[in-house]
C-alpha cells in the first residue's frame, strides 16, 4: 500500500511538471537570463546604493505620476498631478486647491497618460516632467527641483487630450491633440452628423517659462481621432507629427467602423510655418473659456486664472502648414528617431511597422507629390514619403523607442512582445515575450536625441499570474530588460500604480543634483505665513478665526487654544519651521473634514475646520518627527456659540 | 617670518576649529564650525538644527551673539599680525621669541576658555529637559573623540586652526634660523 502510494505521487507530481513545461511555464522561464542569480544581479541594487536612472511612470487612471529607481523597480514618490490626494493634502489644503479648477469647475480627478521630460537641444534636461490629463483636456508642469505640480493648463475646444504632452526639442511647446472629435465651437447637434461637423483641434502650449504656460496658437484640423505625437529633432525640428485614427470619421461602433480604412494618416505639422502665420495675423481669435492653475513656490499657493480667448489657425488659411502622411490601420504610437532622419508609425492593428523618410517627405512636399487631399490638406504619396517597412512577424505594434545605437524597440500588444530592429536595414534582430500584453515602453531618454539605452521598461496591460493575487483586480506589472547586449534579458517584475500608460526616463545626474531639500524660511511670502514662534496667534474676524500656527520639533506654537465657537470657519495656517532636510511635519484635528497637513521644511499651508460641537478637541502631529513626536499635539476648546470665552492661546505656560 | 602674517590673517577666511556630530540617521554627519568671529556649519541651517538636537537633553542654544570671544577673538588675532609685521620690520631674535611666548600662552588660554565653554554647555542642562540620563554630561572632547548618547562627537582644528600652527611654525623657524640669515 505504501509502495502504491509512492508510485501514485510520483505519478502525479510528474504529470504536474510536465503540465507546467507545456503551459505557461514554459514560455514565462524561456527568456530569463540564464541563471536566476545574473538576472538577479543586474537589477540589484544594494541597500545603501542608488539607482542609475529614474523613471517617471504615469499612473493613468490613478491620475498622478509615480516615480521609480531604474533598475531596482523601487517606488520612490507617488506625485500627485490632476487626483487630489490626502496624503500630501493636494487638493484638500486651501494652497493646492486652486490647482484642479476648469471650466467645469473643482475636478478631483483624471485620466494622466504620458510623463515628457523637459529636453534642451533634443536631450533630456531635467527641469520639468509634463503629463497629460486625458479626460477633461488639461496639461500639468511637474517640478523636478521638487517633485510637485506647480502649473496646470486647460486646453479648450478639445474633447480629449491624448495627444500629448510631447514636448518640441528645447521645450519650445509641448503638444496637445485632441482624441475625441468634438463640434468646435462646441453646440447643440446630433451626434450622427459628426462626419464633416465635428473637428479636431491640435494645440501648442508654450512651456519654456514656468508660470506662463499658455495656449500659442491651435490648428484647426479635421474631425479625426489624433493618438499620439512626436516633434522632429535635429534635421526635422520645427516639425510635430501626430497619429490619427477613425479617418472614417464614423460616430457609432467605433471599433468596427473607425477600423475600415487601409490607412490612417499622420498629421505632419510645420509649426516654424505656424508660428510665421501667427506673426502675420492669421489666426482668429476664437471665445474660449480656461483655466491657468500656476502654483507659485515663494508664496506656496495656487492661483486659477480663467483664460477668455485662443488663437486658432486654419489650414485652409494657411498653406503648406499641414500634410498627411498615409500610415497603415489606425496607428498609435508616433516615434522619431534620435537623428530625426525617421518616423515610425506603429500600425496598432497590423503586423509591420511603417517607416517615413523625414528627408522623402521634404521631397515629396516639393514635388507636390500628392495623393489627393482631405479636407484641403494635402495627403502625400505612400510610397513618396515610405522610407520602409518593418516585417515584425508581430501583431499590434503600439510604441518604438531608440538606443541611440542604430537599434529601435517596438511594443506588440497583441503578440505580447517587443521586436528589436535595426534601423535603416529594417530587419528585426531580436523578440522577447512580455507578460503580457505590453502597451508603452521606455528607454531612459529614447525619444530624445541621446538615449541611456542600457535598460528598457515594458508596460504591460494585463497581469493574471505574475504576482499573488488580491483579488479581481490586480497592480499593472512593469518588466525591466536589459539592452545593453545583442539580446535583450528580462531581468525583473516590479508592480506600478494605477495604470501607466507611458513612461518616461533620464539618467540620475541630470536630476538629483537639483533635488531641493528644504524651503528657505526667509523666502516663504505666504500671506499667512509665520515665522517665528513668538509670532504664533490667533485672530478673530467676525467668524472667521485665524490661527497662526509653527511646528518645530516637537511642538506646535501655540498647542491650546480656547475662544473658538461653534459655527466659527478655523483656519489653521500653519508654518514648518524646520530648516533641515527630511523633516516635516502633519497636523490633522478631529473632525475636521478634510484630510491631514503635511508641511514641508519652510513651507505654509492651511486647512479649515468647522467645529459643530462645544467640548475641547485635540490636534497632532501626523508624521513620525522626533522622539517626542507622540508628545506633538495640542487642543482647541471650543464654546457655545454666544459664549463669551475670550480668544486665547498658549505655549508651555 | 613674513609668512606668519598671511597664515595668521587666514583666520579671518577660515575657520579655527570644528565639531562633528556623527550618528547613522546623518550621513556624513552634521558639522559645526567656530571662527574667530563667528560660528558656522555645513550648511546655513546648521547651527538651528544642532540647537533642536541639544534640546532634548536640555543644552542651551548656542547663540554667537552671546559669545563674546567672538567680539575681541578678531581684535586679538589682528593684533597679533601687527605684531608679527612689527618683527618683520625690525627683525629682532628676542621679538620673534616673544611672539613665540606670547602665542604659546594664547592657544593654552584659547584651549583653556574652548574647555569652560564645552563644559558650561555639557554640564548646565536644563532641569526639565526631555531626555535625561542620570550622571550623562554632553560635554564634547577638547581633542579628539567620544560617544554622547547616540552620536558620536568629534572635536578637532579646522583649516584656519592648521594655518595658524603652520604660521608659529614659520615664527618658529624663523627664530631657530635666525643666526643663518644673519650669516649671509
Amino acid at each position: 500500500m505504501k509502495h502504491l502510494l509512492k508510485v501514485v505521487s510520483v505519478a502525479i507530481v510528474a504529470a504536474g511538471f510536465l503540465t507546467a513545461c507545456k503551459g505557461g511555464g514554459e514560455k514565462k522561464n524561456a527568456p530569463v537570463i540564464t541563471g536566476a542569480n545574473s538576472a538577479a544581479e543586474a537589477a540589484y541594487v544594494a541597500p545603501g546604493e542608488l539607482d542609475e536612472f529614474y523613471g517617471f511612470i504615469s499612473g493613468g487612471f490613478s491620475g498622478q505620476l509615480s516615480v521609480y529607481g531604474i533598475p531596482s523597480g523601487r517606488l520612490f514618490r507617488v506625485v500627485p498631478v490632476f487626483s487630489v490626494d490626502p496624503e500630501k493634502a493636494y487638493g484638500f489644503n486651501e494652497e493646492t486647491k486652486p490647482m484642479l479648477n476648469t471650466s467645469h469647475g473643482f475636478i478631483p480627478w483624471d485620466d494622466a497618460h504620458h510623463p515628457e521630460l523637459s529636453q534642451t537641444a533634443g536631450e533630456v534636461d531635467g527641469r520639468w516632467c509634463f503629463i497629460n490629463g486625458n479626460n477633461t483636456p488639461r496639461v500639468a508642469r511637474i517640478d523636478l527641483s521638487i517633485f510637485e505640480t506647480t502649473e496646470i493648463l486647460e486646453l479648450p475646444n478639445s474633447g480629449g487630450n491624448h495627444s500629448s504632452p510631447f514636448t518640441t526639442e528645447n521645450t519650445e511647446y509641448i503638444v496637445a491633440g485632441t482624441r475625441f472629435a468634438v463640434p468646435i465651437p462646441q453646440k447643440d447637434i446630433p451626434i450622427n452628423i459628426a462626419k464633416g461637423n465635428f473637428k479636431g483641434a491640435l494645440s501648442f502650449v508654450k512651456a519654456d517659462v514656468p508660470g506662463e504656460m499658455d495656449i500659442a496658437f491651435q490648428i484647426l484640423m479635421p474631425g479625426f481621432d489624433y493618438d499620439l505625437a512626436h516633434s522632429g529633432k535635429g534635421k526635422s525640428h520645427g516639425w510635430t507629427f501626430f497619429t490619427t485614427y477613425n479617418t472614417e470619421e464614423a460616430h457609432t461602433l467605433k471599433e468596427v467602423n473607425s477600423s475600415q480604412n487601409d490607412k490612417d494618416f499622420i498629421a505632419a505639422v510645420n509649426w516654424k510655418l505656424a508660428e510665421k502665420y501667427l506673426a502675420e495675423g492669421k489666426a482668429k481669435d476664437m471665445p474660449a473659456n480656461y483655466a491657468h492653475n500656476y502654483y507659485d513656490e515663494e508664496t506656496h499657493i495656487a492661483t486659477t486664472t480663467m483664460k477668455k480667448s485662443v488663437k486658432v489657425l486654419d489650414p485652409a488659411d494657411c498653406p503648406g502648414m499641414v500634410y498627411f502622411m498615409p500610415c497603415p490601420k489606425s496607428p498609435h504610437g508616433i516615434d522619431v528617431d534620435p537623428t530625426g532622419s525617421y518616423i515610425v508609425g506603429a500600425g496598432k492593428l497590423s503586423a509591420d511597422l511603417t517607416v517615413h523618410s523625414f528627408d522623402k517627405m521634404i521631397a515629396a512636399i516639393d514635388g507636390k507629390l500628392f495623393d489627393g487631399d482631405a479636407y484641403g490638406i494635402p495627403i502625400l504619396q505612400f510610397d513618396a514619403v515610405n522610407a520602409g517597412m518593418v516585417s515584425s512577424g508581430g501583431l499590434g505594434p503600439l510604441h518604438t523607442e531608440f538606443d541611440g545605437r542604430g537599434n529601435a524597440y517596438t511594443s506588440f500588444f497583441i503578440s505580447s512582445e517587443v521586436v528589436k530592429w535595426k534601423l535603416e536595414t529594417w530587419e528585426v534582430v531580436d523578440r522577447v515575450p512580455c507578460y503580457y500584453s505590453i502597451g508603452h515602453l521606455m528607454i531612459p531618454g529614447g525619444d530624445s536625441k541621446k538615449p541611456w539605452g542600457k535598460y528598457l521598461v515594458g508596460l504591460n496591460k494585463i497581469t493574471k499570474d505574475r504576482y499573488l493575487p488580491t483579488g479581481p483586480e490586480l497592480c499593472h506589472s512593469a518588466q525591466l530588460f536589459d539592452i545593453s547586449g545583442e539580446k535583450m534579458k528580462l531581468i525583473l517584475d516590479f508592480p506600478t500604480i494605477g495604470e501607466p500608460h507611458y513612461a518616461q526616463g533620464a539618467h540620475r545626474d541630470v536630476i538629483a543634483p537639483n533635488s531641493k531639500k528644504i524651503f528657505k524660511l526667509e523666502e516663504n511670502k505666504h500671506p499667512y505665513v509665520c515665522k517665528t514662534e513668538k509670532d504664533a496667534r490667533v485672530e478673530r474676524d467676525g467668524k472667521d478665526v485665524h490661527i497662526y500656527m509653527t511646528m518645530i520639533r516637537s511642538h506646535f506654537a501655540p498647542d491650546n487654544i480656547e475662544g473658538v465657537k461653534v459655527g466659527d470657519r478655523v483656519y489653521f495656517h500653519v508654518t514648518n519651521l524646520e530648516q533641515d532636510w527630511d523633516t516635516p511635519h502633519g497636523l490633522s484635528m478631529l473632525g475636521a473634514q478634510t484630510s491631514e497637513l503635511l508641511i514641508m521644511p519652510g513651507q505654509t499651508e492651511t486647512f479649515i475646520w468647522e467645529p459643530k460641537n462645544e467640548g475641547v478637541f485635540p490636534f497632532y502631529c501626523t508624521d513620525f518627527c522626533s522622539a517626542l513626536h507622540q508628545e506633538m499635539q495640542g487642543y482647541v476648546r471650543v464654546s457655545a456659540a454666544g459664549s463669551s470665552t475670550e480668544l486665547a492661546w498658549g505655549l508651555g505656560d | 617670518m613674513f609668512l606668519t602674517i598671511p597664515l595668521t590673517l587666514s583666520l579671518f577666511f577660515f575657520p579655527l576649529w570644528q565639531i562633528t556630530l556623527e550618528a547613522p540617521q546623518y550621513p556624513g554627519g552634521i558639522t559645526m564650525y567656530i571662527w574667530i568671529n563667528q560660528i558656522t556649519g555645513d550648511t546655513e541651517f546648521t547651527l538651528q538644527n544642532i540647537n533642536i538636537l541639544n534640546h532634548y537633553i536640555g543644552m542651551k542654544y548656542i547663540e554667537p551673539d552671546s559669545i563674546p570671544e567672538l567680539k575681541y577673538f578678531p581684535i586679538v588675532i589682528g593684533g597679533l599680525a601687527v605684531l608679527e609685521l612689527i618683527a618683520v620690520i625690525i627683525q629682532r631674535r628676542w621679538f620673534y621669541f616673544g611672539i613665540g611666548v606670547l602665542v604659546f600662552a594664547m592657544c593654552l588660554l584659547g584651549l583653556y576658555d574652548f574647555y569652560l565653554w564645552e563644559y558650561d554647555y555639557g554640564h548646565n542642562l536644563d532641569e526639565n529637559a526631555p531626555i535625561k540620563i542620570p550622571g550623562m554630561v554632553y560635554q564634547p572632547p577638547l581633542i579628539g573623540s567620544k560617544m554622547l548618547l547616540n552620536f558620536n562627537a568629534i572635536s578637532l582644528p579646522a583649516i584656519g586652526g592648521y594655518l595658524f600652527m603652520l604660521a608659529n611654525l614659520f615664527g618658529f623657524l624663523s627664530f631657530i634660523l635666525y643666526p643663518l640669515s644673519k650669516k649671509k
